[in-house]
């Protein structure tokens, strides 16, 4: 187990440097001026930040003002007997439910959580693989079978929470591993 | 959704924040925290134009082109009824693409046009059943539709751009640590999605 930790986190450090080498070599191989395709890119994923400021503002805003109330504490508190059955973090437990309705939300929660215990505490790498391997369920359920006009949905609600939780339980697994 | 979210976030936060006494912290937290999105947006800005810009070079170069040819087995395996031709496989490919590299935005219309060339199929199936299969009755998810979305919501990506660019504004060691525990994270819940798609897909005629 612990070699295959290393392993993963040499992978970690060698999977950005590996990416922009293929990148660009493919980019050079094809002939494209890579340079101009590169600064044309970055201006679209500059807009994009750009547009999602106000966004943020307003989520950290209202994180900010909860966590300051002392509510995720109590919310926490009151969690720990039932979580602790489980082995699951409490403080982890509003970041796992908001992140199953609002992905701008989710992410407030996950900064606070950096603030609070730190990014690379074991919350912290909990929190950071959790973002990467969930999406919202329920929003994006909403949104794509609101354009097909579909409501009965089958079987699509079990199958999206099984792998939320399959997700949830290999980012606690591995971030205890890690630490 | 996030309108709700958002208002209970705010006024749970204040009406608590009251009744302890909380008040002058929460003040404090409110602007603190309109500050520090504004210097995160300035971190997420340059990691932002990095990815953005290396994808723009992998698109243009074909690289992306080539991964859409290469996963046309595994959108075959996962979608057996839906015929080779139909505009909703271009579609569904474009939105996992999207989303294994992390285009986000490329993602969700590509997505949403992929449910509406599905709910197209199911039209025609009315007409005459395609691929082995009968149309599902009106308002009804196709199979194709619920594996769709539970591939989609299993979220595989490569890289999760915007994690990393958080870590390093708060103060990360190593801010890239994670990558490879998140791909085998990601990749677990992605078989999870296949395999429960494969058993629930199996022997149903609609």
């Amino acid at each position: 187990m612990k070699e295959l930790m290393q392993f993963l986190l040499y992978l970690s450090d060698l999977l950005v440097p590996f990416l922009i080498l293929y990148v660009v070599a493919q980019g050079l191989l094809a002939r494209r001026p890579v340079y101009d395709d590169f600064v044309k890119g970055a201006r679209d994923g500059l807009q994009t930040v750009i547009r999602i400021l106000p966004t943020l503002v307003g989520l950290m805003v209202a994180v900010g003002v909860l966590r300051a109330s002392g509510f995720l504490d109590f919310l926490s508190y009151i969690l720990k007997p039932v979580t602790e059955m489980v082995h699951f973090p409490s403080e982890l437990v509003p970041l796992t439910i908001v992140r199953m309705f609002s992905a701008s939300a989710a992410t407030g929660l996950a900064l606070d959580i950096f603030k609070e215990y730190g990014t690379d505490s074991y919350l912290g790498l909990a929190a950071s693989i959790l973002m990467g391997c969930t999406e919202t369920v329920f929003y994006t359920m909403s949104i794509y079978f609101m354009t097909a006009k579909v409501k009965r949905t089958r079987y699509t609600l079990a199958g999206a929470l099984l792998a939320t939780l399959v997700g949830i339980t290999a980012s606690i697994v591995l971030a205890g591993m890690m630490k | 959704m996030l309108n709700y979210l958002w208002g209970a976030m705010l006024l749970l936060g204040i009406i608590y924040g009251a009744f302890q006494g909380r008040l002058p912290e929460i003040t404090t937290a409110a602007i603190d925290s309109a500050k520090e999105a504004v210097s995160l947006c300035i971190t997420m800005a340059g990691v932002m134009s990095l990815w953005v810009g290396l994808m723009e070079i992998a698109q243009k170069s074909g690289l992306i082109g080539s991964a859409t040819k290469r996963i046309q087995p595994f959108i075959t395996f996962m979608f057996p009824g839906l015929p080779r031709d139909h505009k909703a496989r271009e579609y569904i490919t474009t939105n996992i693409i999207a989303n294994v590299f992390g285009l986000g935005w490329a993602a969700t219309p590509a997505g949403l046009k992929a449910m509406e060339a599905l709910k197209d199929l199911e039209k025609e199936r009315k007409r005459h059943p395609a691929g082995g299969r009968k149309a599902a009755p009106d308002g009804t998810a196709s199979r194709e539709m619920c594996t769709f979305l539970i591939l989609n919501i299993s979220s595989l990506q490569l890289i999760p751009v915007n994690i990393i660019a958080y870590r390093s504004q708060y103060g990360s060691v190593n801010p890239a640590a994670v990558l490879a525990p998140s791909l085998a994270a990601t990749l677990a819940s992605a078989a999870a999605a296949v395999i429960f798609c494969k058993i629930m897909d199996g022997g149903k005629s609609i």
